[in-house]
């Protein structure tokens, strides 16, 4: 049986990048706010020494810092037809676990969506016509604009310092920039990286291709910057230790070093670490949230009354709490009908690798998000009717890291061990050169999310199980931009290049992407999103639910940016819904 | 016969009028409030993870832990059965009610300069705490030390009673600067060196001294090791967020920025740096730094770039607001080496306002520098770019590890 600890004003399930966001500016209104967090505390300077943060062994090989199967996990199928089983060892995609969630452990590349992006479903029927949207889809337009979030995106990207070049301020295209994004009121924070050689021939040969390379926008710092909470950060030193680590640098954004200095010395703030939300506890009509139930590192439960409940975990896990605690309606593949669960979505791979004589690359001097990116077959970019595919993905070369135990890119052929491998090792180390596609994911009525009918976690409730695979249309632009990608690693100059495809079908063992999306998306109809445009509950007015599983399909950038500034539009409406409670919009 | 009546109805109200905060005495009491900021009380007065002003924080001397009095109102444990004057009489004289003798680690021979205004005004404040029951075993000095009646003898030698005397050729943001540093806010009890029976020495007065294992370093004028290069603005700065473009306060002086100067109102952090900057220089004359050719700056270079030079950067510049400038930092200049070879040995943290939350920290390194080489680099740091002090010596990291591990730190 529960305890009942007594009422706040707020309480917030998850401190990440959001959770410390919404509890910061609410908490300084002078709100009682009590995050709860299923992971440890985490700060830089008691756990990223700089002396030990560089531990490939710890973190990159071992996953220190993040979620543990046995904390949570799901299983996984690709198709309705078959059986689930359980993801014993986090592989295609690694949630983070913890005070900072994701924020600590990403490469920290912060894109804005485009604006076809927000609309993409009327956009591509308006262009090509109904004909062009995928067998099976459930793409629908966003119930918010790229104009809506401008202001929302500008804030976000100032309290993380983001580097990078404007390509189009207030509707004029800058040189250096990208020159398909949306207009943008200020340039960003502070300048773009440094970039390496291969960012050169690379920026060289696109450029001549007609294409437009430019700096991709960072949350690795090029300066020093101090933020509008007053959290100063201090310049990468392009180390190469960024994702799946945390910086000891201050450089790399995260609610670390830019939102929980200021969060904590809040008076009404409280955070409660280690502690696991069970449900959001609701009236008995279902109507209002009444607060949430938790069980801490004990064991005990508690029950936390509240008046404002914000689900601030990592996507998938919002939505398993709103399937567990009966908010909104299980989606129904079947019937296609209900809401909960419906339109997960994730991002393809593809690419090309370049193998070069006569260079030199540095891939040990690199920070997460350094490379240099293009646009030009993102999104509608481009004109998708002689390829008869919807979605787009933008084009990186990039290196992160030359870490020595995972970094030793060989040809295919190569044996996997012995003299023939070390030889190649040596030879290729400082010769290759990755040109990416990230690719968007539409979303489908057979792509989703529920409860497992048959497994269950320690606590006895049943495990999410996520039914997930790339479509046709997906395999087929990813694999058109992987040629997009050969093209240019040819024209950079290397002497061989080998093409990667998207994997098919999705396989839950190797590394992908953490970019899961959807499941509990913001739409402008009941029947087809979980949330309303101001990320409010549909069924239960009471309830925020913040990140990326609010998106009604993927695009094909790093989703951090878009969370960031869907935070700041929806804290404005919950400063409004405080302000006289109820629906924002009516059903 | 009606006045008399009158009288004696007021007379209980004065009787019990001391412990309540009455609105005529809001005035009063916020004053007494700005004076125990100022004066940092809280930080001695303090337990680690207790109460506030509850006492019963070891504070580290030379003969001894003392532990710090209860300055609750508490009637059993604390000062609740004290009158102002008997309150005046502890901070003035160094005495308890009784008439028992204070040892000097409560810095009496400082607050004896502080007006009674201001002791009532604080003594109002302290009324308006919550009681807090925290019996403090104040008898914590080991033989001959803890025979309290051996401060008479301390006192006829070391301690000059008398309130602070203004001085009438100086200004009066300087005289009020005289006032808060050589009164209530104690500085020196700090920053000037003590001598064998543990008393401020007058004639070395806030030249620099070793704290807790941290070096306080000089504040007086001193173009080398003092505050010579710092604008009365840059003074104002770092009392009020912890820093400036060289300097990130940690160790003892953090939490005197956070509990204190940041909280103090910036005249009067003026008149302090005004006073510091006009009071007089002295100090030991600059030596002439090790050249880049000796065994040990080259092996401190070494050092320096494979560990340090990521952060403080090649050049010694630092990064503002994050990390300390080395070049031209006054706690490199210091004859005590201490605090350069602890926070290397085991960290630190800077100071956190609410303009700069961030607090950054400077991790351990004690864990793979071993002395020979923490030796080594503090020797570089103290003899680059500009700087130029004493060479460390492989002994004296030895022994501050042993302290400051031994310590528990």
């Amino acid at each position: 049986m529960a305890r009942r600890l007594p009422r706040k004003d707020v309480v917030i399930v998850g401190l990440g990048w959001t959770g410390s966001i919404l509890a910061y500016e609410l908490a300084r209104t002078g709100l009682d706010v009590v995050a709860i967090e299923r992971g440890p505390w985490r700060d830089t300077a008691s756990d990223f020494n700089i002396g030990t943060a560089a531990d490939e062994l710890r973190y990159a090989v071992r996953q220190d810092i993040f979620l543990r199967p046995k904390q949570e996990t799901l299983t996984m199928r690709n198709n309705p037809s078959q059986t689930a089983l359980p993801i014993r060892k986090w592989g295609s995609f690694l949630p983070g676990n913890g005070v900072g969630g994701a924020g600590v452990h990403w490469n920290g590349q912060t894109w804005r969506f485009l604006p076809d992006d927000f609309r993409i479903r009327s956009h591509m029927i308006e262009r090509y016509g109904e004909g062009i949207l995928p067998e099976g889809n459930h793409i629908q337009d966003w119930p918010v604009s790229y104009d809506d979030l401008e202001p929302y995106y500008d804030k976000f990207e100032r309290v993380a310092g983001i580097s990078g070049k404007a390509g189009n301020l207030k509707g004029e295209i800058q040189a250096g920039g990208n020159p398909f994004e949306g207009a943008r009121a200020h340039e960003y924070p502070t300048p773009p990286m440094k970039q390496g050689y291969q960012q050169e021939l690379f920026t060289k040969a696109a450029t001549n291709m007609g294409l437009h390379p430019f700096p991709r926008p960072s949350a690795n710092l090029s300066a020093a910057y101090t933020n509008p909470y007053g959290c100063s950060m201090a310049p990468c030193t392009y180390c190469g230790f960024c994702e799946w680590f945390g910086c000891a640098n201050y450089s790399k954004s995260s609610p670390q070093t830019c939102v929980l200095p200021a969060l904590i010395r809040e008076p009404s703030f409280e955070a409660r670490t280690e502690c696991e939300v069970t449900k959001v506890n609701l009236t008995v009509d279902g109507k209002m949230a009444t607060g949430v139930t938790y069980v801490d590192a004990d064991g005990e439960e508690w029950e936390q009354p509240g008046d404002l409940v914000l689900v601030c975990a990592f996507a998938l896990f919002n939505v398993r709490l709103l399937l567990l605690s009966g908010i909104g309606k299980p989606y129904d593949p079947v019937k296609d009908e209900g809401v909960v669960g419906r339109n997960y979505a994730y991002q393809t791979g593809s690419g090309s690798t370049g193998f070069f004589e006569d260079v030199k690359f540095n891939p040990f001097a690199a920070a997460g998000s350094t490379g240099v990116a293009l646009d030009d077959y993102n999104s509608d970019n481009f004109d998708h009717g002689p390829h008869g595919f919807v979605g787009g993905a933008s084009i990186t070369c990039a290196h992160t890291n030359g870490r020595p135990i995972r970094y030793h890119p060989t040809p295919k052929g190569t044996p996997g061990w012995g003299s023939a491998w070390k030889k190649a090792v040596r030879d290729s180390y400082q010769r290759v050169a990755n040109v990416g596609a990230q690719g968007s994911v539409m979303s489908y009525r057979n792509n989703y999310l529920d409860l497992d009918p048959t497994y269950k976690d320690a606590l006895g409730r049943p495990l999410m199980r996520m039914t997930f695979d790339y479509q046709p249309n997906e395999q087929k632009m990813a694999n058109w931009m992987a040629e997009r990608c050969d093209e240019i690693a040819k024209a950079m100059g290397a002497k061989a290049t080998q093409i990667n495809k998207l994997g098919v079908p999705w396989n839950v063992v190797p590394y992908q992407t953490t970019h899961n999306t959807g499941g509990a998306v913001m739409g402008n109809d009941p029947t087809s999103s979980v949330l309303n445009r101001y990320l409010q509950s549909w069924d239960v007015p009471n309830v925020f639910v913040m990140g990326a599983s609010a998106f009604p399909q993927n695009a094909g950038y790093n989703p951090t940016g878009t969370v960031g500034a869907l935070t700041y539009w929806g804290l404005d409406a919950i400063l409004n819904y405080l302000k006289s409670p109820g629906a924002l919009v009516q059903r | 016969m009606i006045r008399l009546r009158h009288l004696i109805l007021l007379l209980p109200l004065f009787a019990v009028g001391g412990a309540i905060a009455e609105p005529d005495n809001y005035v009063e009491i916020e004053r007494g409030k700005a004076l125990v900021i100022a004066g940092d009380c809280v930080a001695c007065h303090t337990a680690k993870g207790g109460q506030p002003f509850a006492g019963g924080l070891a504070l580290q001397t030379p003969f001894g832990a003392i532990t710090t009095a209860n300055i609750t109102p508490d009637s059993a444990s604390g000062i609740g059965g004290w009158s102002a004057n008997d309150f005046a009489r502890a901070m003035h004289e160094g005495r308890r009610p009784g008439g028992t003798y204070l040892y000097p680690a409560f810095p009496y021979p400082y607050y004896t300069k502080v007006t009674r205004g201001d002791l009532d005004a604080i003594y109002a404040y302290l009324r308006t705490l919550p009681p807090v029951e925290n019996r403090v075993n104040r008898n914590t000095l080991p033989f001959p030390f803890n025979i309290r009646l051996s401060m008479l003898g301390w006192n006829a030698l070391f301690f000059t009673p008398g309130g602070f005397k203004p001085d009438p050729n100086r200004s009066d943001e300087f005289n009020r600067g005289a006032y808060l540093v050589e009164g209530l806010g104690h500085c020196g009890a700090c920053h000037t060196p003590f001598n064998a029976f543990g008393a401020s020495r007058d004639d070395k007065f806030l030249q620099g001294n070793q704290i807790d294992n941290w070096t306080a370093p000089n504040i007086t004028n001193d173009k080398q090791a003092g505050l010579g290069k710092w604008t009365v603005d840059e003074i104002v700065h770092y009392l009020k967020t912890g820093q400036t473009r060289t300097s990130l306060a940690s160790g003892p002086m953090k939490d005197v920025i956070e509990n204190s100067t940041s909280k103090m109102p910036d005249t009067d952090l003026k008149a302090i740096a005004v006073y510091l900057k006009e009071r007089g220089a002295a100090g030991p004359s600059a030596p002439t730094p090790l050249p880049a050719s000796d065994p040990r700056m080259q092996v401190g270079e070494a050092i320096f770039v494979d560990t340090c030079s990521a952060c403080h950067m090649r050049s010694g510049a630092g990064v503002e607001h994050m990390f300390p400038k080395l070049a031209g930092n006054v706690i490199t200049a210091q004859d005590d080496p201490s605090s350069l070879i602890r926070i290397i040995i085991a960290g630190g943290r800077a100071t956190a306002t609410e303009n700069f939350p961030t607090s950054p920290a400077m991790p351990s390194l004690g864990y793979r520098l071993n002395d020979d080489q923490i030796a080594a680099v503090v020797t570089y740091v103290r003899n680059s770019w500009g700087n130029a002090a004493a060479p460390v010596s492989a002994e004296i990291v030895k022994e501050l590890r042993g302290r400051v591990i031994g310590a528990g730190e």
